[in-house]
């Protein structure tokens, strides 16, 4: 590192040439990182793209340039939609109870009303740090009919009703091994963002009158919109990369998830179970353009609303 | 009642039973599937399918599950806890290093092409992570990383959320005058970020050391696809792995130590977020201030 005379410009931003010395020794913090990156983001982005513009030939062996005709086939292709549409409808209704559920419970937590609020942070939030093959495992045990809890209410009840891996409840089941894991990783989110309204407002609310749900609407939710976006921003980008939890479960249950249950898995069987890999590479990057649209149309919906 | 004595009311409020009585059914919620695992981690294979689930079976099996699963099949559980470790110290300490550096760079050196960089990493944050896996699967398989370690600690390495994390967090917590001072006393800036702004930041970087050492030890989707030795598996893969050889053909159900290894690969993350929350609640604080 040259350490030669230090210079310093009296006001940042006054004289050119020592901010441009300053400037570039940024790079040297910031290069490590973004080789790293280069490597493991953009290269692949760049990999993918080429592989999506060719095709494996059966019969010659190699593959040739096919232009767009994967685009073509994937927006065609009723496993594709299939999948999506079930992750959609995921989506629509597990994000908002999650969100939900952390909100209340970020509120119950703040509003100093809660006996041992700081015992329920961190429990809440403690499912965050059991892996999901974990968190899967265990929920997939307790559903089972074999040693699980659902066998036992079953047996309470002298009749079978409670089915969580049955076909038409294994989504909702999947919904709960989620909301479980992520709720409180959310609801800390909000809480970080709680903690920084800065004091006097609820001072000065408080000499006006307000009592604490007028606070909540008038001075809470206000301050956690920016955190609301986040996290349904992350949420979003979560359900449509699902996969590990319908991964997992369809160890127990093979008839009830498929294959191509979720884009990803779709994408996942493709590639390892079917070496198509260019058609794969497709789906990967029809997902990821369509979940950067959403995101981007809900940061911008987010960021304008109540402004 | 006075604007004084709301005003007092308001901001102290009285402990609610009824409110403390909902929110205990969430916490139910919470720790009733850990209840339960960990009840499970002390039964015996025949107990957790005879005994009932929530409740205690006739032996106490809890330290004949840890020996089996430490032993069984020539002890691959802790070669696999061996190989989670050394993804996590080296994937997520890189991690940590990488963005904390990334961080400060971008926070306190006004350099060309800045916002660019921050361009490219917030977009990079909204592509699906396992977008990536197949085309990275792909490419690493031509550079002949895949079924080494490699494969699993490169693409740790990155972490877009630390980088915001750190930048955030340098620009309030890193007063330029102090860099300008160590500048003076004639310091590198390499020498001034280990001494000076690392020690300023450490809020910030046990925040983000702690969310890569979670993503790292609990990653399943890379490993599963990047490896094909069970050598190389973290416990992710080999708990699912010994989790998926109950069904099918020549099932040998191994529940018991399904379980154990799950409670036993939950325990350390939980003791360290135990240990670590007064550093990470205060660094997520800061990194919403800018929201």
């Amino acid at each position: 590192m040259s350490t030669a005379a230090p210079v310093r410009s009296p006001l940042p931003g006054r004289t050119r040439s020592p901010r441009r010395r300053l400037d570039r020794r940024g790079w040297l913090f910031v290069a490590p990182f973004l080789i790293v990156f280069a490597l493991t983001f953009l290269a692949p982005i760049a990999y993918a793209i080429q592989l999506s513009l060719f095709r494996e030939q059966a019969f010659f062996g190699g593959s040739a340039f096919v232009g767009f005709d994967n685009y073509v086939e994937v927006l065609t292709d009723a496993k594709f939609w299939t999948s999506f549409l079930r992750v959609l409808v995921f989506l629509v209704i597990q994000v908002p109870i999650m969100l939900l559920l952390a909100l209340v419970a970020v509120l119950a937590i703040d509003s100093a009303r809660l006996h041992a609020s700081g015992f329920f942070r961190l429990v809440i939030f403690l499912p965050y740090a059991v892996p999901a093959v974990v968190a899967t495992l265990m929920w997939g045990f307790i559903y089972g009919g074999n040693f699980g809890l659902a066998a036992d209410l079953n047996h309470l009840l002298g009749h079978d009703t409670i089915q969580p891996l049955a076909a038409n409840w294994i989504l909702t089941s999947l919904g709960n091994i989620v909301t479980w894991e992520f709720a409180g990783y959310n609801m800390l989110i909000f809480y970080s963002a709680l903690r920084v309204i800065p004091n006097e407002l609820f001072e000065a609310a408080a000499i006006d009158g307000a009592g604490a749900f007028r606070t909540i609407l008038s001075i809470k939710l206000p301050a956690l919109r920016g955190a609301l976006v986040i996290a349904t921003i992350f949420s979003i980008i979560g359900s449509f990369q699902l996969f590990n939890e319908p991964n997992i479960l369809r160890a127990l249950v093979p008839n009830a998830i498929d294959t191509s249950y979720t884009p990803n898995m779709y994408a996942y069987n493709l590639s390892f179970g079917g070496q198509q890999y260019n058609y794969s590479a497709t789906v990967a990057i029809v997902m990821g353009v369509i979940t950067a649209i959403i995101a981007y149309v809900v940061q911008l919906r987010g960021s304008r609303k109540g402004m | 009642m006075t604007a004084v004595n709301t005003a007092r009311a308001s901001l102290k409020p009285r402990r609610s039973a009824v409110l403390t009585a909902t929110m205990t059914l969430y916490l139910v919620y919470t720790l009733l599937p850990l209840a339960w695992l960990v009840i499970s981690a002390t039964k015996s294979q025949p107990d957790l399918l005879t005994t009932p689930s929530l409740w205690f079976g006739h032996s106490f099996a809890l330290f004949g599950n840890i020996a089996g699963t430490f032993t069984y099949d020539d002890g691959i559980f802790l070669r696999w806890l061996g190989n989670t470790v050394l993804y996590v110290v080296i994937g997520a300490g890189g991690a940590t290093l990488l963005a904390t550096a990334a961080g400060y760079g971008l926070a306190k050196y006004r350099f060309a092409g800045r916002r660019a960089v921050f361009a490219v990493i917030l977009g990079a944050i909204a592509i699906p992570g396992t977008a990536l896996a197949v085309p990275t699967f792909l490419l690493f398989s031509k550079l002949g990383l895949t079924n080494t370690p490699w494969a699993i600690i490169i693409p740790s390495l990155v972490s877009p959320f630390g980088l915001y994390l750190i930048w955030i967090y340098a620009a309030e917590a890193v007063p330029d005058e102090l860099l300008e001072a160590a500048r003076i006393d004639g310091a590198g800036e390499l020498r001034i970020f280990f001494t000076v702004t690392l020690r300023l930041l450490a809020p910030g970087v046990v925040t983000v050391a702690l969310f890569a050492v979670v993503s790292t030890w609990n990653n399943y989707f890379l490993p599963l696809i990047m490896l094909s030795e069970p050598k190389w598996y973290p416990l992710t893969v080999g708990l699912n792995q010994w989790s998926a050889q109950a069904t099918g053909v020549g099932a040998r159900p191994i529940y018991n130590l399904v379980i154990t290894g799950s409670v036993l690969t939950i325990v350390p993350l939980v003791i360290a977020f135990l240990l670590l929350q007064r550093f990470w609640q205060s660094g997520l604080s800061a990194g919403s201030v800018k929201q």
